[in-house]
């Protein structure tokens, strides 16, 4: 970056406030991640939408009561 | 398509950025952006979904208690005034044993700390997952900028996560369903997520290979044209939801409820879209922007099919 390319608008490429369109980012650096992020928003996202509804991992209704509105105006079915 | 900045791709020499900014590290950065972008977007949502959700949801429940005491039961005996926010409140702890059931969270409680319990780890759920869409979706979906890109996936992610579902399995008010039919109404409503999220993902990897032979402009079309095609097949193919709604429950409070509900979820994703962006963007400025020579077909889903 350091090198000076010179833009099309003739700007010096080493003032990349404007980050350009980039490179993808390569799928197993995002892999990871994405297991790992991705099965603790899920986790988020079923005692938010879902817990003590259809399914129960803890008894009683104190989740579903707790989010109850927030359930019902995100558009979970909710009882 | 713009292949901009083709030629000079040999005159790199990264020395600063990359050797600092791992990959790896740079999409842990953008997890954590998306959950915090996520969180203030609940933030963002959660003052309208108060002040244009709960009102329906009041209402609703007032009307419920109308018809179960219409109905066998006879609430008078237990607790009068069980669901009145204006009554008790601070009443809650003491309720009967038998109470307890209807009676765990109060009403204040419900529809303020409750609610945005609920619309903000929903927030930060959706935006974490919605930014590790967006790492995959950089640089694979065009060549757009990290904060357009962003945008494109929040307004993606609202489509076809809750717009689409709810044309078909819309939300519905407290006192509407039967609650012996949840299970059923559950599994179709994140069937039809997951349908929808499916399908779309087809449209965009079926748009990008086209794009080389059509063009951008009318490979999107033909992709966005598919994917309501096939959605609209969906919708015709699943059950209805016949018992969601009881039919003399009033139209206009259902209304005012599923557009608050739709509302608040378009909110929330118009800030988490723009918020995200805006983190994206300065996160990833320490990152080489794109330096391959950007062939004309540099754009495509992958390199390698």
């Amino acid at each position: 970056m350091a090198q000076s390319i010179a833009t099309p608008g003739g700007l010096p490429a080493d003032a990349p406030a404007i980050p350009t369109p980039q490179d993808p980012i390569p799928l197993r650096a995002v892999a990871p991640w994405a297991v790992f992020g991705g099965v603790l928003m899920l986790v988020l996202l079923y005692f938010v939408g879902a817990e003590q509804g259809a399914t129960s991992v803890f008894s009683g209704a104190g989740v579903h009561e707790w989010v109850h509105d927030g359930r019902h105006l995100l558009g979970f079915p909710c009882h | 398509m713009r292949a901009s900045g083709s030629s000079p791709a040999s005159a790199v020499s990264p020395a600063p950025a990359p050797t600092a900014v791992t990959d790896a590290s740079t999409v842990r950065t953008l997890l954590v952006h998306g959950m915090i972008a996520g969180l203030l977007a609940g933030l963002c949502a959660f003052l309208p979904a108060y002040a244009a959700g709960e009102p329906p949801v009041r209402d609703s429940i007032a009307l419920e208690e109308t018809r179960s005491a219409a109905s066998a039961h006879e609430p008078s005996a237990h607790e009068p005034s069980a669901h009145e926010p204006s009554a008790h409140g601070a009443a809650a702890p003491e309720q009967k044993e038998e109470e307890a059931e209807e009676e765990l969270v109060s009403r204040p409680v419900q529809s303020t700390f409750g609610l945005a319990t609920g619309v903000l780890v929903y927030g930060v759920a959706v935006g974490g997952i919605a930014s590790l869409v967006f790492a995959v979706s950089l640089g694979r979906t065009g060549r757009f900028r990290p904060r357009t890109t962003a945008a494109l996936v929040a307004g993606a992610a609202f489509t076809t996560v809750c717009l689409v579902p709810f044309l078909k399995y819309p939300a519905t008010p407290p006192a509407v369903g039967n609650p012996d039919t949840i299970g059923k109404r559950t599994a179709l409503f994140f069937l039809m997520i997951a349908l929808s999220v499916l399908l779309a993902v087809i449209a965009v990897i079926v748009g990008r290979r086209l794009a080389p032979r059509l063009g951008n402009w009318s490979a999107s079309v033909v992709a966005g044209g598919g994917y309501v095609l096939a959605v609209v097949v969906a919708c015709l193919v699943l059950p209805a939801n016949s018992d969601a709604v009881a039919a003399d429950f009033p139209a206009a409070l259902l209304w005012e409820f599923r557009l608050a509900s739709l509302g608040v979820q378009a909110l929330l994703w118009t800030a988490f879209g723009l918020i995200f962006g805006a983190l994206a963007e300065r996160a990833l400025a320490e990152r080489a922007p794109a330096e391959r020579a950007a062939a004309p077909s540099g754009d495509v889903v992958r390199p390698a099919p």
